[in-house]
């Protein structure tokens, strides 16, 4: 029989994590410290929000960019909160997840060959969609030593005349790493030298803890040449009703559109109100998570040191990316034995691109108590390492 | 101890006082000592007053309690207004709490008993009869679903997946 999978699905590896999600669904008594999403449920005046607009009858497709409701509070939001201005007309569209918009974005400006700059370690999603986009994943790859950040050397490295684009995450899954207004402007200057188009994953905008996010596309001429993602999932703790958004060039925002509007036809409508109301009256419940997280964030950086697992203070999002490198093991045989030993679940750092190697990831989104507990198995189990 | 962070710390004990020190320090990103030291002067000002644990006693066979919450008119006085006749009603160990209220009553007032009539009693026989005490409005309470900002039978488990990306 012919092949009936396309070749550039073949050429996609099966996911990395599937293998923890496995070991742990068996197991009993496991802590998880692998969960990338949210311990809080969404907020009650955002759910409550979404029922009552299904009480009154509103299920039924949206405009394909999004409610203009939406739109508008978005707009409003990130000229407040991170200086960038949208015409919520043009320049933006309401996406299933910031996962379509990522798709829909590489879609909408890659021809094949085009290569995209990936810095990493970055969330699992990027190199296959660019793939799957026809595009040429290269890695660029940062490391403890410049605290995750990229750095215009390394960045330089890895440009060529194929370079189409380049795509980031800070606050980042999964490092935890920023960038502030000082560690753009070198890497901007490259990006306008060598005219490449940005996708910048703003997704974990609002889990900034020492210092107010800071956006890329806020730097003069980098909006016109970049596609700032965000979502819902995480500042408002709505995963499951996949809600994003892209923000761009007219262009660009317009030719995702005719994607959009072809294979997705809108977001659903009811997770597009509850996202009306997170912005409207949500904040107070953001700020409360935001500090809840920052609080478990300075417990978890300051416990891996104590079990001698050498940890960055992450800045943002809600990862702690520790080094595994003293036990002499490779991050897969370390979360492996740990899960099977000492039934605390974590994700290899491997997963997240070549430069994860050598560290775990932890996500401190997850009870005090658990927190406590998994740190205090993890600790035993280091021990044998010493 | 900057200001932001003895109400962040306060809030953390509040709703949790079994935190120790060395856990606290960590989650604010303070010194032990500093943390140990500006509780003992909070505690010492009655800024925390007490550390006390939140009892569902519905789930305790053997110990039943009924709480009533009183609605207390009063004629306020001279000079004191009302702290005086508060102070003649909270000095009943019976007496949970005492709010002054804005609107229609001026104290409200809450009292547990182990029966109806003990409450019942109680009001009849000790508060009516205060001087300074106008009228009362007896509500008894059937069941408690959150106090304290706690959710007494909580139905929101993790249903989060293992492990995701
Ligand atoms: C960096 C990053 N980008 C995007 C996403 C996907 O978010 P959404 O739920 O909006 O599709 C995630 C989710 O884990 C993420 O970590």
């Amino acid at each position: 029989m012919r092949n009936r999978l396309s070749k550039t699905i073949q050429e996609i590896p099966p996911s990395g994590i599937r293998k923890y999600f496995d070991l742990a669904s068996t197991m009993e008594n496991v802590i998880s410290l692998g969960v990338g999403e949210p311990d809080f449920v969404t907020p009650w005046s955002i759910r409550e929000a979404s029922i009552s607009t299904m009480e009154r009858g509103y299920t039924t497709y949206t405009s394909n960019s999004g409610l203009p409701e939406l739109r508008y509070e978005i707009g409003k939001y990130l000229a407040e909160s991170f200086q960038v201005h949208y015409d919520d007309k043009k320049e933006m569209i309401i996406t299933v997840g910031a996962s379509e918009a990522i798709d829909i974005a590489l879609r909408a400006i890659l021809d094949p060959g085009d290569e995209v700059l990936i810095i990493e370690p970055c969330y699992v999603s990027y190199e296959p969609t660019v793939k799957l986009a026809g595009g040429v994943p290269v890695s660029v790859t940062t490391d403890m030593s410049t605290k995750f950040k990229i750095t215009a050397d390394i960045l330089r490295e890895k440009i060529t005349s194929k370079s189409k684009a380049i795509i980031f995450c800070y606050p980042n899954n999964p490092t935890g790493a920023t960038m502030s207004k000082e560690d753009w402007l070198p890497i901007i200057d490259l990006i306008k030298e060598h005219d490449l188009l940005v996708l910048s994953d703003e997704i974990y905008g609002e889990l900034s803890y020492d210092q107010h996010h800071f956006s890329a596309a806020s730097l003069p001429g980098m909006k016109d040449r970049t596609i700032l993602i965000s979502g819902f999932s995480k500042a408002f703790a709505m995963t499951g009703w996949r809600i994003g958004y892209a923000c761009g060039p007219e262009d660009i925002i317009q030719a995702m559109l005719k994607i959009h509007q072809y294979t997705m036809l809108c977001a659903p409508i009811m997770g597009q109100w509850a996202a009306v109301e997170a912005l409207r009256n949500g904040q107070k419940a953001k700020d409360d998570m935001v500090a809840s997280y920052r609080q478990r964030r300075n417990y978890v950086s300051k416990m891996f040191n104590q079990i001698g697992l050498e940890c960055l203070v992450p800045e943002g999002a809600f990862y702690a990316f520790p080094s595994i490198t003293a036990t002499g093991l490779t991050s897969d045989q370390f979360a492996e034995q740990l899960i099977k030993e000492a039934q605390v679940a974590v994700v290899p750092g491997h997963v997240f691109g070549i430069g994860g190697e050598g560290h775990i990831r932890c996500s401190y989104a997850t009870s005090m108590e658990n927190l406590e507990k998994a740190i205090e198995r993890m600790g035993k189990f280091v021990e044998q390492y010493k | 101890m900057k200001k932001e962070k003895v109400i962040e710390m306060l809030t953390l004990l509040e709703q949790n006082g079994r935190h120790s020190y060395d856990k606290l320090a960590m989650m604010l990103d303070l010194p032990e000592e500093e943390v140990k030291q500006t509780i003992a002067e909070l505690e010492k000002d009655k800024v925390i007053l007490r550390y006390p644990t939140l009892i569902d006693w519905d789930k305790i066979q053997g110990n039943d309690l009924v709480t009533a919450m009183i609605d207390v008119k009063v004629t306020p006085q001279r000079d004191v207004g009302f702290d005086e006749i508060a102070e003649r009603i909270y000095r009943f160990p019976e007496v949970k709490s005492v709010y002054l209220m804005s609107g229609a009553y001026d104290l409200s007032v809450t009292i547990e008993g182990k029966t109806i009539k003990e409450v019942a009693f109680f009001v009849s026989q000790k508060l009516s009869t205060l001087d300074t005490v106008v009228s009362t409005a007896t509500h008894f309470i059937l069941k408690t679903y959150k106090h304290d900002g706690v959710v007494f039978n909580p139905r929101d488990d993790d249903r989060r997946m293992v492990v995701t990306p």
